[in-house]
């Protein structure tokens, strides 16, 4: 699985939407599923998809689809354009 | 004590699990069957433990005051379990002085050990326990905390903010499968309270309604019941355990 659709699945399984939603203009608290208990589930999915832990201010900052994209960037995590 | 294997193939850690209410509660979570991570910092104590307990004790020598020590901890959890079914916060420690005989030192230690590394912890386990929608925090509060004891107004501030964070997450974990209890124990026959002199143990064994002073197990056996299933539908509770002491 390429790190793009492990993105994709933790975003649709975090969340509980279908995978087309998640884009990289996808932002919190826009939608109704993307609250803030959905967030901290979120946040699970996305350590256990790529096997880090993140630190509370990256939590805090990822607003986005594409913002998450440059936290995992941090941990060595890319995505293709 | 028997206990059903209730919690069998299930994941915990125990902060202060050297301690004398942690230790019990390692040796009652062994024996349903679980697998305990026992987190505290005195590795000789620790290492003796889970020699007696076998392999589901796993020591876990660290700082709970340590932010990046906690993590490294979780870290570990993550990647070596990827889950946990229940966090005890048992590390804490206790200060005994009257208002003008407090340092503030005394009362940054109380905070650092009972509230800030509570927090943290609680903090780092529901991330692990939000994936599986499903999970478990027992936080040690302390009957001085929810009454409040001459000569421990620093002590009962730190409990008391156990209390509160016990409440405010079991209403904002709720939603996501994780119960949050506290146990406020009483005066339990422990190393923290073995500086008690004969007149105070005297006084205080006059305020225990069933006679006796209170051990380790008492708490575990009662941390262990709100950790099991058969109280599913109990959160955001603080069960005494006090032999129904007045404080």
């Amino acid at each position: 699985m390429s790190n793009q659709q492990k993105l994709t699945e933790a975003f649709s399984q975090g969340l509980g939407i279908e995978s087309k939603q998640v884009t990289d203009a996808l932002t919190y608290n826009t939608i109704p599923e993307w609250d803030s208990t959905a967030h901290m589930i979120l946040i699970a999915e996305l350590e256990n998809q790529f096997n880090i832990m993140l630190d509370t201010d990256d939590i805090i900052d990822m607003s986005s689809v594409a913002k998450a994209k440059e936290i995992l960037s941090k941990h060595d995590i890319s995505f293709d354009a | 004590m028997t206990y059903p294997l209730m919690l069998n193939e299930q994941y915990f850690l125990v902060t202060g699990a050297s301690g004398g209410i942690g230790q019990a509660v390692c040796r009652a979570l062994v024996a349903t069957g679980a697998t305990v991570f026992m987190g505290g910092r005195n590795e000789q104590i620790l290492e003796l433990l889970a020699t007696e307990l076998g392999d589901n004790a796993i020591p876990f020598c660290y700082d709970v005051t340590n932010q990046e020590e906690v993590k490294a901890a979780f870290q570990h959890i993550q990647q070596h379990v990827g889950q946990l079914s229940g966090l005890v916060n048992c590390a804490g420690i206790m200060v005994d002085a009257g208002l003008a005989m407090t340092r503030m030192t005394d009362v940054d230690a109380l905070l650092d050990v009972n509230v800030k590394s509570t927090f943290l912890h609680c903090q780092l386990a529901s991330r692990l326990m939000a994936r599986q929608k499903r999970g478990n925090i027992i936080n040690l509060c302390s009957v001085v905390g929810e009454k409040g004891s001459v000569g421990q107004s620093a002590y009962a501030m730190s409990k008391a903010a156990i209390t509160g964070l016990t409440r405010a997450l079991s209403k904002e974990l709720g939603p996501v499968g994780i119960r949050v209890n506290g146990v406020a124990p009483g005066f339990i026959d422990t190393q923290m309270t073995a500086h008690y002199d004969d007149s105070k143990k005297a006084a205080l064994m006059d305020t225990i309604s069933l006679g006796r002073l209170g051990q380790p197990d008492d708490v575990a056996d009662a941390i262990v019941a709100l950790l099991s299933d058969q109280l599913r539908y109990v959160t955001g509770q603080i069960l005494h355990v006090d032999g129904g002491m007045q404080v």
